[in-house]
């Protein structure tokens, strides 16, 4: 275990690293940041010294370097576009995309899992028919698209829900909707195949030799050992979401870090879109790893390996 | 043994099979013919684009501007699909817009197909140090947020078709050099591989003769799986304002083209998107398909 967790370590740095390389590659190939703050009245002077305040002066190494240096004590200098520090505005909106990610989590566990019991369950069936075309269904529709479908259906013409912005609970429907149904179809297929295979195994077999009834056979034996698989998606399911909340918040105007990160690139504000690349590839690494070690305590047969 | 189980439920289904609807439902469930349409459709619609549109797809006409499409009462037989904000046919546009597409996804295939097919090799063959570098570069793909970087490259250096083809080759490789790692692993202790060893074939001889077969099957199904969601990036990036640039269509932008106009004139929006859908939808089948038959090994993907 000890072994396990430095190793996992080790190559976090390891990957925090290349996000910083990323990062500041990207800012520097941008072009000279002075540029910003350069007016008409701006002296030689002026420039000369900006370049020696920011470090411009030095070669990319050094300079990069020293926004490692400042990086690593969470100062990424001021946000261009808001004047503020990063970490005040991320502060302030990052509860806005985990209540959307929180949101279309539980719609795709609602989705994904009861129809995946029930279409393994009645292989073959209409049941099973429906489910596995929702499953093709869901992983086939572009999210900003089935997002401005559902504004179209639920605001305008039921005129049911609002279109955008954040508020009481009827604003979570549609954006939760529309970035839990790539999920959904996900964890559908997972359970389905997972509970496939659990209900062709010999302890399935051995108790309902034994006289077991099969709807104890289906929620005791086989969905228990289901129920963790979705685990093993939630690296792959994270790494969606922060994709998945970008598109999704551009759609609805909501206030959280994927309409941030947007407004960040096209207000071409490095501060600001460093600090989200590293908070969100630090959050991938967090989460991943807690994941790999609860799965460990969960099913002994990993820790083996 | 596939084949044989596939006969077996075969003859099974035929001694169940009555009536004329139970055979066609049994035949369009043995063979994707609804997806294979769709793919065709597409296909010779990109290929024969400039005879096919009626309109120039990048030139609109002023007093055009959002005609609704011919099922409308004030639709018009000359824009079949109706036109977008700008006047330009909705029709010609999203057939150029298939071109378009089917060019990217096609570039980007190569390379991370080749790319990541070689990565996978080299990984699983030789193990150690250099298994350990190329696995964690593979993971880092994951990690690092993709749709980010992209949109940061696209507005650092401008986006352009090439530019998206560069973006997307770096996201798709990863996949191709963890399942073929997995597979060159599988097969490297097979009796045949250490019989040409024995018989003192070269690495590039047993990599090329010996393992690169046995892991076709699984690149293509790869390829089929992997169409559906490079078609979905690239229209997501082009849909946030940095894929392909503007005029060219891409569907991805034809759809936010139409979403401010939403409440009044919907078509704008859902027609792109339902051609997105349809040929990712049509892709995802195929690969599915090609994986319950060729490579059942894949199934958890």
């Amino acid at each position: 275990m000890i072994r396990f967790l430095i190793r996992r370590f080790l190559l976090g740095l390891f990957v925090m690293w290349f996000a910083t390389i990323v990062v500041f590659s990207l800012s520097r190939a941008a072009g000279d940041p002075r540029y910003l703050f350069v007016s008409e009245y701006s002296t030689q002077e002026q420039w000369d010294e900006w370049g020696v305040r920011f470090g411009l002066d030095r070669p990319y190494p050094i300079q990069y370097l020293i926004w490692l240096s400042r990086a690593v004590r969470f100062n990424f200098g001021e946000s261009i576009y808001f004047n503020d520090e990063p970490k005040e505005i991320i502060g302030e909106r990052w509860l806005a995309t985990a209540q959307l990610a929180l949101g279309a989590y539980l719609f795709a566990m609602i989705i994904g899992v009861p129809l995946g019991v029930w279409s393994a369950i009645a292989r073959g069936s209409a049941l099973d028919l429906i489910a596995r075309s929702v499953a093709l269904v869901g992983q086939a529709m572009p999210g900003f698209w089935l997002g401005i479908m559902l504004i179209l259906l639920f605001s305008v013409q039921l005129n049911l829900l609002p279109t955008s912005g954040i508020g009481g609970w009827k604003h979570y429907v549609l954006p939760a909707i529309t970035l839990g149904w790539f999920p959904a179809a996900g964890i559908l297929r997972l359970i389905r195949s997972s509970m496939l295979d659990t209900l062709d195994s010999e302890y399935v077999k051995f108790a309902r030799a034994k006289g077991v009834s099969s709807r104890k056979i289906i929620w005791k034996h086989a969905f228990r050992n289901s129920a963790i698989v979705p685990m093993t998606y939630a690296g792959v399911l994270l790494a969606f979401f922060i994709t998945g909340a970008v598109v999704t918040e551009t759609v609805f105007f909501w206030p959280g870090l994927g309409r941030l990160s947007v407004q960040a690139v096209f207000n071409t504000d490095f501060p600001m879109l460093g600090a989200l690349v590293l908070l969100f590839t630090a959050t991938f690494l967090v989460v991943n790893l807690a994941i790999d070690m609860l799965y460990r305590v969960i099913d002994p047969r990993i820790r083996i390996n | 043994m596939t084949a044989n189980a596939n006969a077996r439920r075969a003859a099974v289904a035929g001694a169940r099979s009555e009536g004329l609807v139970t055979k066609t439902l049994y035949v369009l469930r043995r063979w994707p013919l609804l997806p294979i349409f769709i793919l065709l459709l597409v296909t010779v619609a990109a290929t024969f684009a400039p005879l096919l549109a009626r309109h120039d797809p990048l030139l609109g006409k002023l007093f055009n501007e959002r005609i609704p499409p011919v099922w409308h009462a004030e639709g018009s037989t000359e824009f079949l699909l109706g036109t977008d904000p700008l006047g330009r046919d909705i029709l010609s546009r999203i057939i150029f817009g298939a071109q378009v597409s089917l060019k990217l996804a096609g570039a980007v295939l190569a390379v991370g197909t080749v790319v990541g097919t070689l990565v996978g090799l080299i990984a699983g063959w030789y193990g150690g140090l250099a298994d350990e570098i190329l696995m964690r570069l593979a993971e880092l793909n994951f990690a690092v947020p993709f749709v980010l970087v992209a949109l940061a490259s696209a507005v650092v250096f401008g986006s352009s078709f090439g530019l998206m083809v560069i973006l997307l080759s770096i996201y798709s490789w990863a996949a191709f050099a963890r399942q073929i790692r997995a597979e060159t692993l599988r097969l490297k202790s097979a009796d045949y591989v250490a019989l040409a060893r024995v018989a003192g074939a070269s690495v590039p001889r047993m990599l090329y003769r010996h393992i690169l077969p046995g892991v076709v099957n699984t690149v293509v199904v790869l390829m089929t799986l992997n169409i559906g969601q490079l078609i979905l990036a690239e229209a997501g990036l082009s849909f946030l304002g940095v894929g392909i640039p503007g005029p060219t269509p891409a569907w991805g932008s034809m759809v936010a083209d139409g979403r401010d106009y939403i409440s009044e004139n919907y078509w704008i929006a859902l027609l792109p998107g339902l051609a997105i859908f349809f040929v990712v939808y049509a892709m995802n089948f195929v690969g599915d398909w090609l994986r319950d038959r060729w490579d059942p090994r894949l199934r958890q993907l």
